[in-house]
């Protein structure tokens, strides 16, 4: 059964448009069908990180108010077949989005695909109330710094509140995705530790994106980091969080990018 | 930075879980339009101490920590120095 899942975080630049790429490429990459939306409208970037910004003819918005069809918007990755972008509206504002419109899309996606996944934008109005309004699960993007953590904690609280499921009485499986992590900084006591923010946000933990130069790295060429360096720490840190989304047992580890001694005397490689 | 002031500097991530625990049982008070928990009961305690002694509002701490296991509420009251000679 297909599932909708929702990357927010209430703060921005914390990694959702990473994250939603990274993990819908990992989930892609292990078979399943999978769609990441981009419900930034007015600032769209998910296409430009998954490299199909030249590609973007119909938005979300275009089908959303029924003037193209879904399937003459849908981007096919060019890695992946099984992966497919609905990309955000560039000139329209977040208005245009409507809660029939958005669920008669989202419908029409669970019949083609395993998981949608809803990249929100940062904040708490139209367009974040949207990405997690028909969500089933969620996964809280949180930097290990107090306004990232602050913001979760009120994104968790809508989460609780605002979605379909939690007006229906259910409860939305919510996960913690802690990124742009730093152990070395952590254990001096200079960052939040693993177990600071569980405590404070007390919600399950899925995975713990290390701080990486391969982020910025796959960004630049418009690549998934899960497919653009998929043994780099963060790629193998988001092919954990995937196992776990999909229920596995996976014992919880810090990836690191080993340099050796030529590595660490040479590292700056090019992309 | 000398090697003394290196061993001996404060690390700041306490601070902020600190500062979060006690910001965040203030604002899912607000939030979730349940009463203010950590306020009301400063509110009361300030009442029942201020029966038998002075204090300012500002001397009373209430701090609440939430874990999934157990949950504390630490109590902070200053109390002012008799007055010296009561004549």
């Amino acid at each position: 059964m297909a599932k909708v899942l929702v990357v927010t975080s209430g703060k921005g630049g914390v990694g959702k448009t990473t994250s939603s790429a990274a993990l819908g490429a990992a989930l892609a990459h292990g078979g399943d069908k999978v769609v990441v939306i981009d419900f930034d409208v007015g600032l769209r970037n998910l296409d430009l990180v998954m490299g199909a910004e030249r590609r973007v003819v119909f938005d979300l918005i275009n089908v959303v108010q029924g003037d193209a069809k879904l399937n003459q918007a849908l981007i096919r990755d060019k890695r992946l077949e099984n992966l497919s972008l609905l990309p955000a509206s560039q000139t329209r504002d977040k208005d245009a989005l409507t809660e029939e419109g958005v669920a008669r899309v989202l419908d029409e996606l669970r019949q083609k695909f395993d998981w949608i996944i809803c990249d929100s934008p940062a904040g708490i109005e139209r367009g974040a109330t949207m990405a997690m309004r028909h969500a089933d699960v969620a996964v809280v993007v949180t930097n290990p710094e107090v306004s990232s953590v602050r913001d979760s904690d009120r994104i968790i609280g809508l989460l609780d509140s605002k979605t379909e499921l939690a007006e229906k009485g259910g409860r939305i499986e919510k996960h913690l995705l802690l990124t742009r992590y730093d152990p070395v900084r952590a254990e001096r006591g200079e960052m939040l530790k693993v177990d600071d923010v569980l405590e404070i946000l007390s919600i399950p933990l899925i995975g713990i994106i290390p701080e990486s130069e391969e982020v910025l790295r796959a960004s630049n060429v418009g690549s998934p980091v899960t497919l653009n360096n998929p043994a780099s720490a963060p790629g193998r840190a988001y092919f954990d969080a995937v196992r776990r989304l999909k229920g596995e047992t996976v014992e919880l580890t810090i990836p690191t990018d080993k340099k050796g001694l030529f590595g660490k005397l040479f590292g700056r490689r090019a992309a | 930075m000398n090697l003394l002031s290196f061993f001996n500097r404060r690390t700041s991530a306490p601070v902020a879980r600190e500062r979060l625990q006690i910001l965040l049982a203030h604002e899912r008070g607000i939030v979730g339009g349940k009463p203010d928990l950590v306020a009301q009961l400063r509110e009361e305690i300030l009442a029942v101490v201020r029966r038998h002694v002075m204090v300012e509002q500002d001397n009373v701490q209430v701090k609440m920590n939430r874990d999934s296991d157990i949950s504390t509420l630490e109590i902070e009251i200053e109390i002012p120095a008799p007055v010296a000679a009561r004549a």
